[in-house]
C-alpha cells in the first residue's frame, strides 16, 4: 500500500476513531460486493461516521487526496450501487441512526441516513400509532434513506413513489459544503420542499454521484387501526390495466400490489392482484370491501375474469405473508437454494403492463426461469414499477451468469417498451444513457460538476462517453 | 460435524439482516453488530467470511478470529433469520472458529483459555483442589451415589466470588427442601460448553469424556446445573458421546420444588424485579416461563419486563467465551451496559438472572454505568431465598 493510502487510513482514525476505520481484508472483502449477481469490485477502505461533521471531515479529506467516497447505508439495492466501482472509501451510514424528531401535526419525521426501514417502523408504532411511513417490502435493514434516494415504493403507493415524500434534507456535497434543502433551509421545521427553487432532486436517483445525505424528512401519514386485504386471481394479464383503473379510481386503497410466481409443484404461474386496505371502523371496511368485490363481479369474461378468493381458501401462511410488513420478500433468494436473486424493476405506464408480462415471460423462459413478478401500483394509476426477478445460485457461476444475461435482455425489453429501468446497475444506467438526449447528459455533467468538482462521489455511477 | 458438511447450506445466506434484529424490528440484537456497525460483524458477514475462508478467498488472520470470537453465541440469528437454514447458523459460525483452531489462529485471550482449562480445569488456572472451597461455608454436601441430584456448579460458580454466593443460595434452598443432593467439589471439571462455542471440538470432547466417566463411576443419574451454559452442553451434548442423564436447570428445578410444597416461600418485602433471560436457557432451550413462575411465587415481588425480553432478549455479552476473552467489552456500548440501562428504565430495583455469566457481566455493567448503588443483581435462588429468611427473621 503506497504511503498515500497510509495516510487516509491515519487520517480516517482520527476522524472516526478506532473501531470505526478499516482497510482489513475482511471488511474489503465484504463491501466490495453485495446480495445481487454484479461481480464484485474492490474497495479500499471502510469508514463509519456518526456525525454530519465526520462526514464532511471524510469528504474533504478524500477531495484533498481525491479518492472515491461511496456511501452506503442499508447495501439492498442488489444491483452493486454502493459497490465502489473504482475503489476508494466506502462510508458505511449505519452508525448514524438517531429518529430526531417526528412532527406529529405535520406528519413528518426527520431522520440520519441509517436509520433502518424496521426502526422506524417500530419506532412510528409505538410511539406514534397514528402515524406511518410507506414501508417497502425490502428487508427491514433497508434505510429510510437509502430507499427514499432511490424512488423507492411501498405500502402507501397510492401517495406516489417515496421520493415524492421527502420534505428536505442535509447534504454534504463533494467539496464538502453542507447544505440544508427544503424548508429547513430557513426555518426550524423541516415540513415541506415548496414553495422555494426545488434542489433536492439533485439527490434523488443520483447514487450518491451528487452528495451524501446525512438528514431526511419524510412525510408520515394517518395509520387507521383497521387493515385488511382482497385477493383476486388474475385470469388473464392483459386486464391488469383497466382493473388497477378501477381500483384506483376510487382512491380508496392504499395500496396494490400483483404478484405471479410458479408455486412448487404447480403446473403452471399464479398471478394474484392484492388490494390493501385500511379503515377506521369495521363498517367502514366492510363497505370498502364490498365496493371492490361488487366492481370484479362481472367483470371481463370467461378466461379474463378477476377472481375474488377469500383469504380462508388460501394457505394462511401466505396470507400472513401478504399481511406482514415488510413482506418477507427476501424468500426469493431461496427459492434455488442459493442465497441470491436480483431483479430489474422499471418503472412503466399501466398500459404497458400487459406486453411486458409477456415479454417478459418470453425472456424468462429463454433463460430457463419461470417467471417472477411483481407489480406495484404507484400513485393513482400513474404508473407501476414492475419488477423481473431471477433467483440464482450463488454457488454456481453458471446460474450466476443466466441470471445476469436475463436482466441484460430484460433492460433492453423495459426500454423498448418507453419504460424507465429503476436503480440500474452499471449496464443498465449506460442503456439508459445510450436512449437520453446529449444536451441532457452534458447537463446532468455539469450538475456533478458543480456538486462533486474532484469526480470523488460514487464514481462511474451515470457516467457516459 | 465439519465445516465441509454445511458447505450445500452456508452460500445461501442472502445478508438481508433480519437476524440483526429483534423480532419486531426495534433494535439491533446481535451483539457485536450492535457494537461495531462493521457489515462484517453481523451473523450474515459471518456467514459470507467463512464461506469465504472455504473458498480460500481469504485466509484465516487474527482479525477474521476477532469477528468470530466476537459471536457470543447468543442465537438472535437463529430465532430472527427466516431461512430454512437457520438451526444451522451458529453451527457454521462454531465450525468456523473450529477451523481457525485448525490454523492456530485464534484470538490470544482464547488460546490462554483453552490452555489453562486444559492444565487446571478452569480458565483461571486456579487449583483444582480450592474447587469446591466456597460450598464448606453453606455446609453443601459432596456428591455420594444414592443421591437424588448431581449439584453441577460449574467453573465461575465454583471461583468467582460473587458468583459463589449464586451457588450458595441455590445449595441451601435444596438443603431446605431436604432433598439429597452433593457436588463433586474438588473432583468437578469444567463442562465443555464455552469450549465448543469456540470451536475447541478436540478440548470439549475430552472435557465431555472425562466428566461423562466421572458422573457415570458416581451413578450419577439426575444433574441440576446451576449454569444454562452447563445444561445446554449436558443436555444436548452429552448424550451424543454416552453421557445420558436427567439434566435439569436449577430454576426448573425450583419451580418444581415450589409448586409440590416442598420449598416454602412466604411473603418478602415488596421489590420491584425484572427477568433477564440467559441465552443458553431462553433462544437455545426455549426456558422462558420456568424462572419467571418462580419469581412470581415469591409474594411482593413485582415483575416487570425489560424491553427486551424472551425471544427478543438482549445478551449480556458474556457468552462464547468473551466473559473472558472480552472482545466485546468495555464502553458504553458494550452489551452489559446497554442492558443494565435497559433495565434501569424499568424502574426495577433488582435485575434476576439465572446464570453465573451474566451475573458477572451484569454486575461489571452496573458498576460501568455507575448504577450499582441504585439497582442490584440477584441470582434467582438469591431473591427466594431472600424472601424465606427475612420472613423467619420476622
Ligand atoms: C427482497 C427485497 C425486496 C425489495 N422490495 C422493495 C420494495 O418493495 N420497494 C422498494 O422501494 N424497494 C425494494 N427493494 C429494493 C431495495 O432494497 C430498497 O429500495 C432499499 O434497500 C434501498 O435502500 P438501501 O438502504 O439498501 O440503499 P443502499 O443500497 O445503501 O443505497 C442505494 C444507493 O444510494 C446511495 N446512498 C446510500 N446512502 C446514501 C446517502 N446517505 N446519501 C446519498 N446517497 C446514498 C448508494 O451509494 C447507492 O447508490 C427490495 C429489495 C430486496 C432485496
Ligand atoms: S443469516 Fe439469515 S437473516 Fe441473516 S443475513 Fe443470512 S439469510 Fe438473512
Ligand atoms: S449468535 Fe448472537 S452474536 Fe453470534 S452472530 Fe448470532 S446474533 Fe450475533
Amino acid at each position: 500500500m503506497a504511503s498515500g493510502e497510509d495516510h487516509v487510513y491515519e487520517a480516517l482514525r482520527t476522524i472516526v476513531g478506532d473501531p470505526f476505520v478499516s482497510r482489513d481484508r475482511e471488511e474489503l472483502y465484504m463491501y466490495s460486493r453485495d446480495p445481487g449477481a454484479s461481480i464484485p469490485r474492490s474497495a479500499d477502505w471502510v469508514v463509519l461516521p456518526s456525525t454530519t461533521d465526520e462526514v464532511q471531515k471524510i469528504v474533504i479529506l478524500a477531495r484533498d487526496m481525491k479518492v472515491p467516497v461511496v456511501p452506503i447505508s442499508g447495501g439492498l439495492t442488489l444491483s452493486g450501487l454502493a459497490v465502489p466501482v473504482k475503489g476508494g472509501i466506502v462510508m458505511d451510514m449505519r452508525r448514524m441512526d438517531r429518529i430526531i424528531e417526528v412532527n406529529e401535526r405535520s406528519r413528518y419525521v426527520v431522520v440520519e441516513s441509517g436509520v433502518s426501514q424496521g426502526k422506524l417502523l417500530s419506532f412510528l408504532k409505538e410511539n406514534y400509532p397514528m402515524l406511518r411511513h410507506s414501508m417497502p417490502d425490502a428487508p427491514p435493514s433497508a434505510s429510510v434513506v437509502g430507499n427514499t434516494l432511490i424512488y423507492g415504493s411501498g405500502h402507501l403507493s397510492k401517495h406516489g413513489a417515496h421520493s415524492e415524500m421527502i420534505n428536505g434534507l442535509e447534504v454534504v456535497l463533494g467539496d464538502g459544503e453542507v447544505l440544508r434543502l427544503g424548508s429547513c433551509a430557513l426555518s426550524p421545521y423541516w415540513f415541506g420542499r415548496g414553495p422555494l427553487p426545488d434542489l433536492v432532486s439533485l439527490f434523488v436517483n443520483w447514487f450518491g454521484t451528487t452528495g451524501i445525505v446525512t438528514r431526511l424528512s419524510l412525510k408520515l401519514y394517518p395509520s387507521h387501526p383497521l387493515r385488511d386485504m382482497l385477493i383476486f386471481l388474475v385470469q388473464d394479464p392483459k386486464t391488469i390495466p383497466q382493473a388497477v383503473s378501477m381500483i384506483t379510481s376510487t382512491d380508496m386503497m392504499e395500496d396494490v400490489l400483483i404478484v405471479a410466481s410458479r408455486p412448487p409443484k404447480a403446473p403452471s404461474v399464479i398471478s394474484l392482484l392484492t388490494v390493501y386496505l385500511t379503515a377506521e371502523t369495521h363498517e367502514e371496511l366492510d363497505f370498502k370491501k364490498e365496493l371492490f368485490v361488487d366492481m370484479f363481479k362481472d367483470f371481463g369474461q370467461e378466461g379474463s375474469r378477476m377472481v375474488f378468493t377469500p383469504k380462508e381458501m388460501l394457505p394462511q401462511k401466505l396470507i400472513h405473508g401478504f399481511m406482514e410488513e415488510p413482506q418477507y420478500a427476501a424468500a426469493t433468494a431461496d427459492f434455488k437454494k442459493g442465497g441470491g436473486f436480483e431483479y430489474v424493476g422499471v418503472v412503466l405506464p399501466l398500459s404497458k403492463v400487459p406486453v411486458a408480462w409477456k415479454m417478459g415471460e418470453e425472456i424468462a423462459r429463454k433463460h430457463g426461469f419461470d417467471p417472477l413478478y411483481t407489480v406495484r401500483n404507484v400513485g393513482l394509476g400513474h404508473g407501476v414499477v414492475f419488477a423481473f426477478a431471477y433467483p440464482f445460485n450463488r454457488a454456481d457461476e453458471e446460474s450466476l451468469q443466466r441470471s445476469r444475461d436475463a436482466l441484460a435482455d430484460t433492460n433492453d425489453m423495459a426500454l423498448e417498451l418507453g419504460g424507465t429501468p429503476w436503480k440500474s446497475e452499471l449496464e443498465g444506467q449506460a442503456k439508459i444513457m445510450a436512449r437520453m438526449d446529449p444536451v441532457v447528459l452534458s447537463v446532468m455533467d455539469g450538475i456533478k460538476r458543480v456538486m462533486d468538482p474532484g469526480g470523488i462521489m460514487n464514481p462511474g455511477n451515470w457516467k457516459h462517453g | 460435524m465439519a465445516l465441509d458438511d454445511f458447505k450445500d447450506v452456508i452460500h445461501r445466506c442472502f445478508r438481508c439482516g433480519y437476524c440483526k434484529f429483534t423480532s419486531n424490528y426495534t433494535d439491533f440484537n446481535c451483539p457485536p453488530y450492535n457494537k461495531f456497525r462493521l457489515e462484517t460483524f453481523s451473523p450474515g458477514g459471518r456467514m459470507w467470511l467463512i464461506r469465504a475462508m472455504m473458498l480460500k478467498d481469504i485466509e484465516p488472520s487474527q482479525h477474521l478470529a476477532d469477528i468470530l470470537y466476537s459471536c457470543t453465541m447468543c442465537a438472535n440469528c437463529v430465532e430472527e433469520c427466516r431461512f430454512k437454514f437457520h438451526d444451522d447458523i451458529v453451527d457454521i459460525i462454531m465450525e468456523g472458529k473450529a477451523s481457525l483452531v485448525e490454523s492456530g489462529m485464534v484470538p490470544p485471550t482464547a488460546r490462554d483459555f483453552f490452555k489453562n482449562i486444559y492444565l487446571s480445569g478452569n480458565p483461571w488456572k486456579e487449583p483444582q483442589q480450592k474447587r469446591g472451597d466456597w460450598a464448606r461455608h453453606y455446609g453443601i454436601p459432596v456428591y455420594k451415589p444414592g443421591d437424588e441430584y448431581l449439584y453441577y456448579v460449574g467453573c465461575i460458580g465454583s471461583y468467582d466470588q460473587r458468583v459463589q454466593k449464586m451457588a450458595g443460595a441455590f445449595g441451601q434452598l435444596l438443603l431446605r427442601a431436604g432433598l439429597s443432593f452433593g457436588i463433586l467439589g474438588e473432583d468437578e471439571y469444567c463442562d465443555g460448553n464455552e469450549v465448543l462455542m469456540m470451536g475447541e471440538q478436540g478440548l470439549f470432547e475430552y472435557l465431555a469424556q472425562k466428566n461423562i466417566e466421572l458422573f457415570k463411576e458416581r451413578r450419577v443419574n439426575k444433574i441440576v446445573t446451576l449454569s444454562p451454559h452447563a445444561y445446554n452442553v449436558m443436555r444436548n451434548k452429552y448424550p451424543r458421546l454416552g453421557g445420558d442423564f436427567e439434566v435439569v436447570h436449577y430454576t426448573e428445578l425450583l419451580k418444581e420444588l415450589i409448586s409440590s410444597g416442598r420449598l416454602k416461600v412466604p411473603g418478602g418485602r415488596k421489590i420491584k424485579v425484572t427477568y433477564h433471560d440467559p441465552c443458553f436457557l431462553g433462544r437455545w432451550n426455549s426456558i422462558y416461563d420456568e424462572p419467571r413462575e418462580v419469581l412470581e411465587s415469591v409474594d411482593g415481588v413485582e415483575l416487570v419486563e425489560m424491553r427486551r425480553n424472551r425471544e427478543n432478549a438482549f445478551c449480556c455479552g458474556g457468552g462464547g467465551g468473551n466473559f473472558y476473552t472480552d472482545i466485546i467489552g468495555g464502553g458504553e456500548s458494550s452489551p452489559s451496559r446497554i442492558r443494565v440501562r435497559e433495565a434501569a428504565d424499568t424502574g426495577a430495583d433488582i435485575i434476576a438472572v439465572a446464570c453465573p455469566t451474566c451475573m458477572t457481566m451484569i454486575e461489571d455493567g452496573l458498576k460501568g454505568e455507575d448504577l450499582d448503588e441504585k439497582i442490584m443483581c440477584n441470582d434467582i435462588s438469591e431473591i427466594v431465598l431472600d424472601a424465606i429468611t427475612s420472613a423467619e427473621e420476622g
